[in-house]
């Protein structure tokens, strides 16, 4: 038999349904990588039990002869973005380390319905604000792959969702959730040769996810395969009246309405996408993904996104600006962290509390919002990037006129060691140049693996769809899957 | 226009007032959560985790007190913006967990309208005025702070957290404390109408911010200050009173008025500096992402305004026009809803049993409600149990004074009793004797005497002085013990002095 860790979503799921292997061995294999695991510093806490309670579950379930739901017996990684009730929910900030909510948030309480488990809560960029998963209170996450020459220089993940990446990638969790606020999602799946989809916004409730940009965060999955990704998202989105901006629309059929055959079907690649300084071999990616697609009977047209270049400069100001407001509830007053130095009154214990409680790219990044949102500047700021954000989701509009899916990069570059950017937040922010405008026109947009680089580091191709349209994009993701035919695997390091 | 002025050593100023007055939405929970909005609780156990602020919670509109507010704006005759915004107000202050306020800034529910406030001779208001309400809109209430629980910490109290609140921002358009206090008077009372603000300042339910600024008359706006949470129409008036005559003295001894925001001390009737516009804090409005636009659909603003009762203005109307009261009756019948709410209950009973249109016996019931009942129920102090006087009950006493079956005087006789005891009218009437007669035979049989025993002043009567017919009638009330009809005994009484 397959080790039971090389297995996805669907071959779990399947598997535990046929009485192949129960859940709850599923869960010990993936209980024991995790262990196994700890170099990669994926996780923030590991819950164990958890995994093996929910994979009792069903398996007990599954001896009475019920219904099995959608992810029955697969145990997945949980981004500590999301609250899970009784488990430490940090957002991978020293503020709210100790935090353990007494609620679970929609998205997670959705996977746990449909029969999945938790191994553990998944390390990320403090508040998901990073590209790198860097700016982590608990440390770097490390990526599994490695440069081919030998080099042994630690590589990252990619970020906000770099534990996600890492631990799907290295065979330790069939899946994960990820949080996708201006790719971080796309960009670390894309880094570490998985597969992720960030769906239209409101699809999955924000409701009980630590809020990082309102109008911007979604949650998605991260797997191995689009098949899984479809399924996973099938349990993790729906209507949520806890949350306003919840759309109210039914769950499509997703894993069932796949197909790869794109007869018919056009695919736009937008010229604003070929970018000075962009990676050859990421266009050389760009350029088998059009062949790839060709193949499977779709027509490639050119179309243009005139406005591509304002999205990376509005989508810092507006994300910034609703994470300076965001953050603001945590000030010591109700829970996780205070400073109270001697003799402190509420102001001092409010420097004190949130100077040692928030990272350096957190406090960058509210001091950012906090300024474009002053007196006399927020015209010509705030304002004015809502204004691009129109432009850029009219940009879609036009092109959907033209195409019904769009082909693009999901990075500039293949994944960078550690430590080469974070001395240079404006290298940082570039890497999400292909996968801000998405975000920013609210619409499903999904990385799957193309090729390995020379370096041999994965390279991933973006697949944006009309909003509500997630079944377009998994669909093209699934030719280019069955073309691409991508199995690299990380070589076991750790 | 109002004749108040302040009269300052180098003439006479003009004092222009402005109110934002924060009303709380009488509705079972609060703006953005299920959390109960019951005054008075223990601290703290009325907070959800959205009021608490936890990490992910979200808020959502409650639909009950958009409708309020929108019934509000309605009954100020105001514009109802179909599409509205909620904004947030950035500040950090313990009180307030999200560290921001949600409210509506750039886009608010209701836009212009107005009301009107009456004249009042006496209180310098010569006219009826229009005073416009600029915009209403919704907005969360923050937490209490308690700094008397320990010698060195301040505790939180969150019930009052998220709480709806309307902010009803005037115009400029008032000129005297009176005017002032008169605006807030109607304001309270159309909200106790509408029945979206219990209007109970006592309890916060209603708070002003005063907005006073000074000027010569017919000149530009002086700058003004802004004195918040005055809670009490006293309060408001007695802030303006002391705010105009400090800008005004500053003004004279050289000094200007500095923008600022002051707070109101009722134990010595002043108010004081709080902070000034240098320190004001730069809230950083914007749009709440985390909530869509309000969309106002046709069938919900219908509903709206379908379920709007009478209002004040038009229900003091109609209680002149078409129940013929006079216009001091109607403006004290329906100031309050409790009043006016027990008038027209009264009243439907009295007409019924009277056989009469409401207009018919309005005037009397007017009279009763308004003189002869309170009289007897302040009388009595705490004997009265209000819970007796039904309008079963005192409608049963009105239609025995119609029938002439007992006079003015047995009717106060007889509601003391009710109020004291809950009796029913008719069988105190009865049993305690207090009844009129108006059998003529009877009542004749006393006036014969009467007249036989004064035949001097009969005489003296007859000669010309016509005041003597008092007496008779006197003489004969009290041969019957006061228990005859007053107007038969009055008919025989002529007829027999020719």
């Amino acid at each position: 038999m397959t080790e039971l860790t090389e297995l996805g979503v669907k071959a779990i799921r399947d598997g535990v349904a046929a009485g192949d292997f129960t859940a709850r061995e599923v869960a010990e294999a993936h209980n024991t990588a995790v262990a196994a695991g700890g170099a990669l510093n994926a996780f923030i806490v590991t819950t164990p039990d958890h995994a093996l309670a929910a994979a009792e579950k069903v398996d007990a379930a599954r001896a009475a002869g019920k219904q099995l739901g959608a992810m029955a017996g697969v145990p997945i990684g949980m981004k500590d973005l999301f609250a899970t009730q009784g488990v430490q929910t940090t957002a991978a900030s020293h503020i709210l380390e100790g935090f353990t909510p007494e609620y679970e948030s929609t998205v997670s309480q959705n996977l746990w319905s449909a029969g999945a488990g938790m191994l553990g809560k998944l390390n990320l960029d403090q508040f998901a604000m990073g590209s790198s998963n860097e700016t982590s209170y608990f440390g770097n996450v490390i990526s599994p792959w490695r440069h081919k020459d030998g080099g042994n220089a630690d590589l990252a993940p990619g970020g906000s969702s770099g534990g996600s990446s890492a631990v799907v990638a290295a065979r330790i969790a069939p899946a994960a959730t990820g949080t996708d606020t201006g790719g971080s999602i796309r960009q670390p799946a894309a880094f570490t040769g998985i597969c992720g989809i960030k769906p239209t916004y409101g699809r999955c409730s924000r409701w009980g996810v630590v809020a990082f940009a309102s109008s911007l965060d979604q949650a998605g999955p991260m797997a191995r395969s689009v098949e899984d990704c479809a399924i996973m998202l099938g349990a993790m989105a729906g209507f949520d009246p806890k949350d306003s901006t919840s759309l109210d629309l039914p769950v499509p059929e997703w894993e069932a309405n796949l197909s790869a055959d794109l007869r018919g079907k056009k695919v736009g690649v937008p010229k604003e996408y070929r970018m000075e300084g962009t990676d050859p071999e990421i266009l050389d990616s760009w350029e088998r993904g059009k062949e790839w697609l060709r193949d499977a009977g779709a027509e490639v047209v050119d179309i243009s996104l005139p406005h591509t270049k304002y999205a990376l400069p509005a989508y810092y100001i507006i994300a910034p600006a609703e994470a300076s407001s965001n953050l603001a509830r945590y000030d010591g007053v109700r829970y996780g962290l205070r400073e109270l130095p001697d003799g402190a009154g509420l102001q001092d214990m409010y420097a004190a509390t949130r100077a040692a409680g928030f990272g350096d790219e957190v406090k960058r990044r509210i001091l950012i919002g906090t300024y474009v949102l002053s007196a006399g500047f927020y015209d010509a700021y705030y304002n004015q990037a809502q204004r691009v954000r129109t432009l850029i989701a009219r940009d879609f509009e036009k092109a959907w006129a033209q195409c019904d899916v769009i082909l693009a990069p999901t990075t500039p570059t293949a994944a960078f060691a550690l430590g080469d950017k974070m001395d240079d937040p404006l290298a940082m922010y570039l890497n999400d140049v292909f996968a801000v405008p998405a975000s920013l026109a609210g619409l499903p947009a999904m990385s799957v693996p193309a090729m390995l680089n020379g370096n041999g580091l994965p390279l991933g191709l973006q697949l944006i769809g009309k909003a509500f349209d997630e079944q377009g994009v998994l669909n093209a993701g699934l030719a280019i899957q069955q073309r691409a035919a991508f199995d690299a695997q990380p070589e076991k390091w750790w | 226009m109002s004749s108040y002025r302040i009269q300052g050593a180098t003439g006479e100023w003009e004092v222009v007032i402005g109110l934002e007055v924060h009303a709380q939405v009488t509705s079972n929970a609060k703006l953005f959560s299920g959390a109960s909005t019951e005054f008075g609780a223990e601290p703290n156990t009325q907070v959800s985790l959205i009021d608490a602020a936890m990490p992910g919670m979200l808020p959502v509109p409650n639909r009950e007190c958009i409708r309020q507010a929108v019934r509000t704006g309605m009954a100020i005759e105001a514009v109802i913006n179909r599409w509205s915004r909620f904004d947030r107000k950035n500040y950090f202050y313990a009180d307030l967990p999200q560290g921001y306020q949600i409210s509506q800034l750039y886009h608010p529910l209701v836009g212009e309208g107005s009301l009107t406030i009456e004249a009042d001779e006496k209180a310098g208001i010569p006219q009826d005025k229009v005073i416009g309400v600029e915009r209403i809109h919704v907005e969360q209430d923050a937490g209490k702070l308690m700094h008397d629980q320990h010698p060195t910490m301040s505790y939180v109290d969150l019930n009052r957290c998220g709480v709806a609140l309307m902010e009803i921002v005037s115009r400029p358009d008032m000129r005297s404390p009176a005017e002032a206090g008169a605006y807030v008077r109607k304001l309270r009372t159309i909200l106790r109408y509408v029945g979206s603000c219990d209007g109970n300042m006592e309890e916060g339910s209603m708070r002003a911010d005063v907005n006073v600024s000074v000027r010569r008359p017919g000149e530009e706006l002086g700058i003004r200050t802004e004195t918040k949470n005055v809670n009490s129409v006293r309060f408001v008036m007695q802030t303006i009173e002391y705010e105009a005559r400090r800008q005004v003295d500053l003004i004279e001894d050289g000094g200007t008025v500095v923008q600022e925001t002051r707070l109101f001390d009722p134990n010595t009737g002043t108010t004081r500096s709080m902070r000034s516009k240098e320190d004001a804090h730069d809230y950083r409005y914007f749009p709440d992402p985390d909530l869509l636009p309000l969309e106002l659909d046709d069938a919900f603003l219908e509903e709206c305004r379908a379920s709007l009762p009478e209002l004040p203005d038009a229900k003091r109307r109609r209680y002149v026009e078409e129940l013929g009261l006079s216009d001091y009756n109607a403006a004290v019948l329906t100031a309050e809803v409790e009043t006016f709410a027990r008038f027209e209950t009264l009243l439907a009973e009295t007409a019924k049993r009277l056989g009469k249109s409401e207009k018919d016996a309005a005037t009397q019931v007017a009279n009763w409600s308004l003189s002869v009942a309170p009289g007897v129920m302040n009388a009595l102090g705490d004997e009265a149990n209000p819970a007796h006087a039904t309008a079963e009950a005192q409608a049963a006493i009105l239609q025995m004074q119609t029938a002439g079956e007992i006079s003015g005087g047995q009717a106060k006789e007889i509601f003391e009793i009710v109020l004291k005891t809950g009796r029913e009218p008719a069988e105190i009437a009865e049993t305690e004797g207090l009844k009129q007669q108006s059998d003529t035979g009877a009542i004749e049989a006393e006036i014969d005497k009467v007249l036989a025993a004064n035949a001097d002043k009969v005489e003296e009567y007859r000669g010309g002085k016509d005041k003597l017919f008092g007496f008779f009638v006197g003489q004969t009330m009290k041969a019957t013990q006061g228990k005859a009809n007053p107007a038969v005994v009055n008919e025989l009484l002529k007829a027999k002095l020719g």
